[in-house]
């Protein structure tokens, strides 16, 4: 009996292991895949330039219309999102502090609205831009992964700031700052760490999504100059060439994919590397 | 100057409510939105048989999602089989068995995993899966296949919900206290066994809620699904037959929903139910978990 | 003589210095009740605070010690549990009735908490900032007012070189007497002192108590504390409470060495 509890044990540490292990596996994998696949048809022309004449035929050109698609929409949405979802979570956690039950509340709620997939906000944006009379453009892109990726903005510097001590909500309180003075002076300095997170994390989610940006951005060779041009996006670049029957603009897809890769690592690795450097002057 | 103060903080924190407030009441306006593009579909079609039809034919205006609705439950269905006891084991050692090194490497990895945009788990579908179904799955079985398969989009999408699940159900386990897992202990079981009693019994509901939490997300799940399940409208049991998926179904139609009556409102309301059911489960789930955190 | 009026009182400019008993009070507080869901935390809570001295509230832990202080500059509006009735007059100014200039009345007092809590910014900032809340624009009056402050608490030698390094680099004790000069900075009447060297080690504790001794020819100081010894050592008057009342008030030497009550008797002999 005890020698077949103990062999249990064995086993399940042994595949539990085997099973976390292999994730780092997945990982590299995935990655492996995409950069050796990529890595032939990437050339410094796939990053500098936008599509010539016949390059959805294996013409000359690059994508580099859709790397500044997806940077300006997810820079712009950024701007939005930080310009709504900063104040708002700076709200729960200066004047809602009292109200112990309601912040709970709307976490669960910002929880619950993180879980929306962004086809949903993509159909919106859409439906958005009908009624507003919009083309397909920069702008309409730029809403429609604002609305996405602020939930997300909110979340993830509420999380910071929640793990503020009272102690100096109340020392800068005491030393005569209004509410919004705490916030915006204390608190926010306090959770900037937090805040760099968010931005990066928001970032990255935006240069990322495809399904909110497929109505709503449209698709150009061209980089946008004025809000009102559709812009081209990565994901979507990637997404157009897979379709292509001619071997080299799917080769091309592959490139693209290790740029977005690339963006995509880099960001993650960033924003493990600036919040932890933003947190050591903080009070712990 | 003190008026001039209190002035801007009035005004500060007028921009902080309606901020949050906005946000807050995004739901409810996208639910709206949705709704009142969808509503035209109504007058013609009734609510169930636009759920359980099978009937679609856009140009004869006939909107049946039953296939659609069939093809997202198949592939999150598949999903959940393939996550779920990965999940459950993974998060288990890295709470109870695993070494400190092996956390801090994984905090990376899973954060990676879960912030790679889901045109890349597509592409990296269409070179591994794709191929892997086609040439090793469907000859085991002794039939053919292309290879874009419901298969396919589970396996993708099991990989995606991975690093989503694992997360939640760390913080889950994090949250048992460790004096129950040393009471258990030295009652002279195995750690295992602890494991079993203490970490898994006593967490059901987390656990449940990661995973319900798990299958919304991969019932949302759009681009990387669409990349590699083939797309077929028809309803089928065979996980190495094409499917079409909800969200597929309102991604790859936008460029021609204008041009055919009605189709625009259907879309819309694909979506729209798309919203509804994730949202539930999400406002289920999350209900769960907050509460057992509270406990 | 006996039936003055109580505006008069707080007029210090109309009645004249009558000894060393007789000085106005800065701040007083009357029929104080707090309540925390069915727990009466503070119970009828009357006291007056002599001006210029230094004001120990004594008292075993969870006697409502540092909820009469929170009370004392409305921080209690952070805690919704805490339900607050009675008035609190600092100077003429009833802090638990106004809704208008709270952050004007606070900067009345300074507060010291039982750990430091320094703004995360650089020591200049830190000291600045209560100015610069106050309208203070001149990059020169800041930096003056800034080393004063500094060298008040004795932190100015020790910190001239890096002012602009993170407050969060000072040690504990140097945190604690940054904290101080920063309430100091937007130049308060009254110092509110919540157990200021519980987190301290004895020297950093030694340096705030001489400080505080000095300090009290400007400042009104309300010292929250739990040990006896450093209450005997500073107090010029204590206010001993004990399950959210108060047992006795009055001078040391009163207290200390006539006791009139059994509680404050065995709360003596205990030592703690």
């Amino acid at each position: 009996m005890r020698r077949i509890k103990i062999l249990e044990e064995k086993f399940f540490i042994l595949l539990s292991g085997f099973m976390a292990y292999s994730l780092i596996a997945v990982l590299a994998f995935i990655i492996l895949v995409i950069f050796v696949k990529g890595f032939n048809a990437l050339s410094f022309d796939m990053i500098l330039k936008i599509p010539k004449g016949g390059y959805y035929y294996g013409g000359e050109g690059g994508v580099l219309n859709a790397i500044a698609g997806s940077v300006y929409i997810a820079f712009g949405a950024t701007l939005i999102a930080i310009a709504i979802g900063m104040p708002a979570a700076l709200y729960i956690n200066v004047q809602l502090v009292r109200y112990k039950r309601t912040q709970n509340t709307i976490r669960y709620f910002l929880d619950a609205l993180w879980g929306i997939p962004s086809i949903v906000y993509g159909a919106f944006g859409f439906a958005l831009m009908l009624f507003f009379g919009m083309n397909a453009s920069l702008l309409a892109g730029i809403i429609t992964v604002a609305l996405l990726i602020s939930p997300i903005m909110v979340r993830t510097f509420d999380e910071v700031l929640s793990t503020i001590p009272k102690g100096l909500h109340e020392a800068s309180l005491a030393l005569g700052s209004t509410r919004t003075e705490t916030a915006f002076r204390v608190m926010f300095k306090q959770g900037f760490s937090g805040f760099i997170t968010a931005i990066l994390l928001s970032f990255g989610r935006g240069i990322g999504d495809a399904a909110s940006v497929l109505f709503t951005a449209g698709y150009t060779d061209n980089i946008p100059v004025n809000l009102d041009e559709p812009a081209a996006t990565l994901p979507l670049a990637i997404f157009f060439q897979l379709g292509s029957p001619i071997p080299e603009v799917r080769e091309r897809a592959f490139a693209s994919a290790v740029i977005l890769t690339a963006i995509i690592l880099a960001i993650s690795l960033g924003a493990r590397y600036l919040s932890k450097r933003y947190s050591r002057t903080n009070l712990k | 100057m003190q008026l001039k103060r209190l002035f801007i903080d009035k005004i500060n924190g007028f921009w902080m409510i309606t901020s949050l407030v906005t946000i807050l009441c995004l739901p409810l306006i996208i639910g709206i939105g949705l709704y009142l593009k969808a509503e035209p579909l109504f007058g013609q079609q009734s609510f169930m048989s636009l759920v359980f039809s099978s009937q679609w034919a856009p140009s004869k205006g006939e909107f049946g999602f039953w296939p659609f609705i069939a093809g997202s439950l198949y592939v999150t269905l598949l999903s959940f089989l393939f996550t779920a006891p990965v999940c459950l084991l993974a998060a288990i050692y890295l709470t109870q068995f695993s070494s400190k090194q092996l956390i801090r490497i994984m905090h990376p990895v899973i954060d990676v995993l879960a912030g790679l945009p889901s045109v890349i788990y597509g592409v990296w579908g269409i070179l591994i899966i794709v191929p892997f179904v086609s040439d090793f799955v469907a000859p085991f079985f002794g039939t053919t296949s292309s290879g874009y398969s419901i298969l396919a989009g589970g396996i993708v999408l099991a990989v995606m919900c991975i690093p989503y699940i694992l997360n939640m159900l760390i913080e889950v386990f994090n949250t048992v206290p460790s004096g129950l897992k040393e009471a258990s202990l030295s009652m002279g079981a195995t750690k295992w066994e602890s494991v079993k009693h203490v970490v898994i019994r006593g967490n059901y509901p987390g656990i449940i809620s990661a995973y319900g939490l798990g299958i919304a997300k991969a019932f949302g799940e759009t681009i990387a699904v669409m990349m590699v399940v083939g797309n077929v409208v028809k309803v089928t049991a065979n996980p190495l037959h094409a499917g079409y998926p909800l969200p597929a179904l309102i991604a790859n139609n936008y460029g021609e929903m204008l041009s055919i009556p009605m189709y625009d409102a259907a879309l819309m309301f694909a979506a729209f139910l798309l919203l509804v059911i994730i949202l539930a489960f999400n406002l289920i789930f999350r209900y769960l978990i907050h509460k057992t955190k509270r406990q | 003589m006996s039936l003055q009026e109580p505006g008069i009182m707080t007029q210090p400019a109309t009645l004249p210095e009558t000894g060393e008993k007789k000085v106005t009070p800065i701040l007083r507080v009357q029929h104080l009740n707090v309540h925390a869901g069915s727990n009466h935390i503070l119970k009828d809570v009357n006291l007056e605070i002599p001006r210029n001295r230094i004001t120990v509230l004594l008292g075993p832990s969870g006697c409502g010690k540092t909820t009469l202080l929170k009370c004392m500059n409305k921080l209690t509006d952070l805690y919704r549990e805490l339900n607050v009735s009675g008035n609190i007059f600092i100077e003429n100014d009833n802090i638990l009735h106004t809704t208008t200039n709270i952050p004007g009345i606070r900067q009345k007092m300074g507060l010291l908490s039982q750990r430091p809590y320094p703004l995360p910014v650089s020591i200049y900032k830190n000291v600045a900032y209560g100015l610069k809340l106050k309208g203070v624009r001149d990059k020169r009056l800041i930096g003056f007012s800034v080393e004063k402050h500094l060298r008040e608490v004795g932190l100015w030698e020790e910190v001239k070189n890096r002012l602009n390094a993170p407050a969060t680099s000072l040690s504990i004790g140097q945190q604690q007497r940054l904290c101080l000069a920063r309430g100091l900075a937007v130049k308060p009447s009254i110092i509110l002192a919540d157990e200021p060297t519980s987190a301290l080690d004895p020297i950093s504790s030694k340096i705030i108590e001489d400080l505080f001794k000095d300090m009290k020819k400007h400042y009104t100081i309300i010292l929250v504390t739990h040990v006896l010894r450093q209450a005997m050592r500073l107090a010029d008057h204590v206010i001993f409470m004990y399950d959210g009342e108060i047992i006795e008030q009055g001078s040391p030497e009163e207290l200390f060495n006539n006791p009139q009550t059994d509680k404050l008797r065995a709360y003596l002999v205990d030592g703690n």
